[in-house]
Formats: structure tokens, sequence, C-alpha cells
């Protein structure tokens, strides 16, 4: 049996996308506490997609998320990562920023004393900036008046802070947004509202990598990936990725062991 | 620049209004015929105007002035009164000794800013008695600007009690310039179904000493009360804090509430609540951070494009704001 993904140096990387490459992953290893979370991630993400990251809980999918934004205790042990041509690795995490990556938290942090505003005019600075960061509020569903001056600490429900967390990658439009599961904590009844303000970011010119384990926002991006295991196992149309997730590793209960290896070393067998 | 004795009234009282933008106030409220004031350069009252509802007595003792402001029941005061209280030269003693009453249903606003601007060793003492009568609120918030040397010892003292159904808010900052030594001593003693939030907020540098002692006596059924500091700390300051809540009456509420945040490794800080539950329907809670800013805060700063130091600066002035 063939082994889905990539093989596993830059230029078969490249050479599978269609497209431009924005974002190249090469065989990332991360580790956290002594274990491997990343076991060789590789992953191609074209200029202009809405690129989706499908994967059960605890696979990889936040970690590989920090790994790119170059947060602290997700230094790869191995592998490297390249940005518009550009090898990223070393960079922290503000020059990551100021090249145009950015990232939306699953769980967005609590600033005590500082408003709605003054964090979306920090947002709007760093990158190529939108015009109006009460437009980037409304879009989000958060009306202008009653929330710019707001703080951002506890008094804000967790899905009020995920979408001014969105309003701020709005306002920044950066090059390369990465949303790490934007739709938990949102009610069902928004997440249609949340997936047309990642399409319209992405009309604006900004690359989504979007990381989620629903399937149905996983249909909404251009291609997608399947982590499992702390590898990509598949990567292409939506469709097929989301049938491949469900027939392998839906109620995979080996998230550092894909079911899919399982499966492979049982056929060697 | 003006020395102590100095019959200049004019100067000082431009050069303490001038300080006085720097904590965040206008200083043509002072000069407002709509807007009660007071001015004192150590013990001479360079300005006063009070307002129908609200009585003002100050008289001269040595080394400073003392108070008694009187708000008479059912008065709501449409604006703040300021209170600006200072010494220019860089040495000497400012005791400011006052008593409050706030009549029944009253509704009353202090922005006090105390000045500092050349200590090199100066004392403030401030001793206060606060009567908040039934159903009336009171709000005061206290604003410090010191000057770079650090050669300033705050001692501020006060007594609250909030009758039944009263409000107290309060919040006292030291934020600008050096701290020195401050020693913050408050008790607030709640009636039924009185409310009482003291909030600190101080940053300390150098050599700074900071100890903030405030107490809740939730002795009212249904009173509830906040205790609240903000403090961070640089250089080789220091800082502790003593939150305190005693609910003696029945469902009261009493929260201490501490943030110690450390910027380098010389910086010290400590945080101790007392909790003691006098009638078992009184419900006591505490929470304590102290230490490092969060990782999470800056690098959520820093993916917007700030440098970690800019992020530092941002999460501490939000945090003392």
């Amino acid at each position: 049996m063939q082994k889905p993904g990539f093989s596993g140096n830059i230029e078969a990387l490249m050479a599978t996308s269609s497209g431009r490459a924005l974002l190249v992953v090469e065989n990332l290893f991360v580790e956290r506490e002594g274990k491997d979370i990343l076991q060789g991630v590789d992953l191609s993400v074209e200029e202009g997609e809405i690129h989706a990251i499908l994967g059960a809980n605890g696979t990889g999918k936040s970690t590989l998320a920090y790994a790119i934004m170059g947060l602290s205790g997700y230094k790869p042990k191995a592998g490297r990562i390249i940005f518009s041509g550009e090898d990223i690795t070393e960079k922290s995490v503000t020059e990551r920023a100021k090249l145009g990556i950015t990232l939306a938290w699953q769980q967005p942090a609590s600033f005590e004393g500082l408003t709605v505003r003054e964090y979306l005019e920090i947002s709007r600075r760093a990158g190529r900036g939108c015009p109006s960061i009460e437009e980037c509020l409304a879009l989000v569903g958060l009306q202008p008046k009653s929330y710019l001056e707001r703080t951002l600490n506890d008094r804000l429900s967790g899905g009020e802070r995920k979408r001014v967390e969105l309003a701020a990658v709005l306002a920044m439009r950066p090059r390369l947004a990465i949303l790490d599961e934007p739709d938990s904590g949102i009610d069902v009844l928004s997440l249609d509202d949340i997936m047309e303000v990642i399409r319209r970011m992405n009309r604006e010119g900004t690359t989504v990598l979007l990381i989620t384990h629903r399937e149905e926002f996983a249909r909404a991006a251009h291609r997608a990936s399947h982590l499992c295991g702390g590898r990509i196992l598949k990567t292409g149309e939506c469709e097929e990725v989301v049938r491949f997730y469900k027939n392998f590793c839906k109620g995979c209960t080996h998230v550092n062991e894909p079911e899919y290896e399982r499966l492979e070393a049982k056929s060697d067998a | 620049m003006l020395r102590t004795g100095e019959r200049d009234y004019a100067r000082e009282f431009e050069a303490l209004a001038k300080t006085l933008e720097k904590t965040g106030g206008d200083p043509t409220a002072l000069r407002n015929p709509r807007v009660a004031s007071l001015v004192v350069h150590g013990n001479r009252v360079l300005g006063l105007n009070s307002l129908p509802g609200l009585e003002m007595e100050v008289e001269p003792i040595p080394e400073g002035i003392r108070a008694r402001v009187v708000v008479k029941p059912g008065v709501a005061l449409e604006n703040p009164v300021h209170l600006c209280f200072g010494l220019l030269p860089k040495e000497g003693v400012l005791r400011i000794l006052s008593t409050f009453e706030i009549g029944e249903r009253a509704k009353v606003s202090f922005l006090a800013h105390c000045s500092f601007p050349n200590a090199e060793k100066v004392q403030h003492l401030m001793e206060a008695e606060i009567k908040v009568g039934e159903g009336a609120t009171m709000e005061y918030n206290e604003a410090h600007y010191h000057g770079p040397f650090g050669g300033v010892e705050v001692l501020p003292k006060a007594k609250i009690w909030v009758a039944k159904g009263g409000k107290y808010l309060t919040e006292f900052k030291l934020v600008q310039g050096r701290v020195g030594v401050l020693s913050l001593d408050y008790e607030v003693h709640l009636g039924p179904e009185a409310l009482a939030e003291m909030v600190s907020k101080v940053y300390g540098k150098g050599n700074d000493r900071v100890r903030i002692w405030e107490a809740l006596h939730l002795e009212g059924a249904y009173s509830r009360g906040l205790v609240k500091s903000r403090i961070v700390l640089q250089d080789q300051a220091e800082a502790e804090f003593i939150g305190e809540a005693v609910g003696i009456g029945p469902y009261s509420r009493g929260h201490i509430d501490c943030t110690e945040i450390l910027r380098g490794t010389r910086a010290k800080a400590a945080a101790v609540p007392k909790l003691v539950v006098v009638d078992e329907r009184a419900k006591l809670t505490h929470e304590a951070a102290i230490g490092s800013i969060d990782r999470k805060e800056l690098e959520t700063l820093m993916a917007r494009g700030l440098t970690e130091e800019e992020a530092v600066e941002t999460v501490v002035r939000g945090l003392l704001r």
C-alpha cells in the first residue's frame, strides 16, 4: 500500500502544488514534554487558497499551527518552514508577523484594560491594514458601538472573544492567516456566517490555513489535508480528504500511531 | 523652582495644575465655577470652590491641612469634586487629615490628585474617616504623580463605614514616576446590602517598596465587597499585598483579587489573602497571580507585529490603566 502524503523533500512539496506555494512545511518534527507530537509533517499551502487541516482531537493540529507561527515551546527539532520562498524556521513570532503571517488562537488570550478598539488598531497597523476596524467588527457580527470600547477581559464570552480574534485578522489583512478551530465555541446558527467571513478574508487576498475537526467546515476550503498521529496522511480535494478521514481515522484511538499505519502493518503482515 | 515658604500662590497653583495633567486630570476643572475643587500646597489652601449641597471646611495644621467634607442628604453632584494636593519642594511633609460625611441617598465622586514632582525626601501622610450614608454612593479615585527620584513616602490610612444599601468605590493609582515607599492601609465596614470595591494599581521601579493592606468587614446581611490589586514591579522593587475579608453578615460575599507582574529577575512580590468566615452563610473567595506576563498574551500581540518589548508595555499599560 502506498503511503499517502508528500515524499519529504522541498522540491517534491513544491511540485505537488498546481499553484504557487506560499507556505511549505517540510518533514517537521515537534516535541512537547518529551513526546513527539509532529512526526515529519509535510505540507504545501498555495497562495490564495483556503487549506483545511482536518483531524481528530489530539492529533497535533494546534501544535502545527503554533510551530508555523513560531510560538515558544514549539520550536521544531527537525524540519523546515518556508514562507514565500524564505526559510522562517528560526525567525521570531514578530518577524513572522512582519512577513505577513498571523494566528487566531482556538482560545484567545484575555487582556485586562486593553480595549477592542486598541487591539484591532494594533492588528491594522501590522499588516496591509483594513480601511475600517468598525467594518471588521460588524463583519464578524459584533456591533461596533457596543464592542469597540469594551476591554478584552473575561467579561467577553468565549464566542465574542473568538469573533474579535477573527475581526483582528480581518483588520490585519495578513498574507497567511492560521485559524485554529475558528468554529469552536461558536453557536451552530452562526457557523455559516463565520465561514463567510473566512471566505471574505480569502477574497481580500489572505491565504487561509484552517484548522478544524468539523467536516462541514473543511468542505468549505479549496483543499484539505488530513493530520493523524502527527503526520499528514492525505492532501487533496476536500471531499476526498473528508472521505479518507471518515474511512480511516474517525474513531481512531491511536492519536500518535495512526490507524492508517496499523492497517498498513496488518496488510504487510 | 519654588521653595517652601514662598508665597507665590498663583505660581504654586499653576505648577500643581500642570502636574495634575500628568495624572490624566483636567486642570481647567480647577477654575471652573461649576466644578467643586480644593487645591492645597503644603498647609496652604490655594483654591477652594464649593457648591450647594457640598460643604468643605479646611483649616491649616502644621505641615498640612485638616478638612471636613459634607455632602447633604439627597444631593447628587453632577461633576466630580477635584481634590488637588501637592508639595513642590524637594523636601517636606504633607499631612492631610480628613473626614467625609456623605448623607443618605447622596451621590458624589471625588478625583484626588497628589503631586510630588520634585520629591527627594517627602513624606505624605493621609488619614481619613469616611461615612457613607444609607443608600448613598461615594466614588473616590486617587492618582499620584511622583518625580523620578523615588524620595516619597506615601502613607495613606482610611477607615470607611458604609450604611445600609450604600456604595463605596475607590481606586488608588500610583503608576507615574517612582513610588518610593508606599504603605496603604484601608479598612471598610459594610452594613446590610452595602457594597465596596477597592482597587489599587501601582508600578514599582528602582528600589521602591510597596505594602498594600486592604480589609473588608462584611458586617451586614447581603453586603458585598471586592478588593482588587494590580502591581507591576521592575528592577529591585518589592511589594507585599495583604487582602483581608471577614464574612460576618449572613449571605455576605467578598472577593480578593491580586495580580502582581514581575519584570526582570530581581523584583520581589508577595500576596497574602486572609479570609475569615464568621457566619456560615457568608462566602469569601480569593485569587492571586504572581509572575511574569503570560506568554500567550505576549505572543498574541507579537503575532500582530509588536516586538516583545512593545507587547510587554501594552500588557502593562492595560493592567495599570
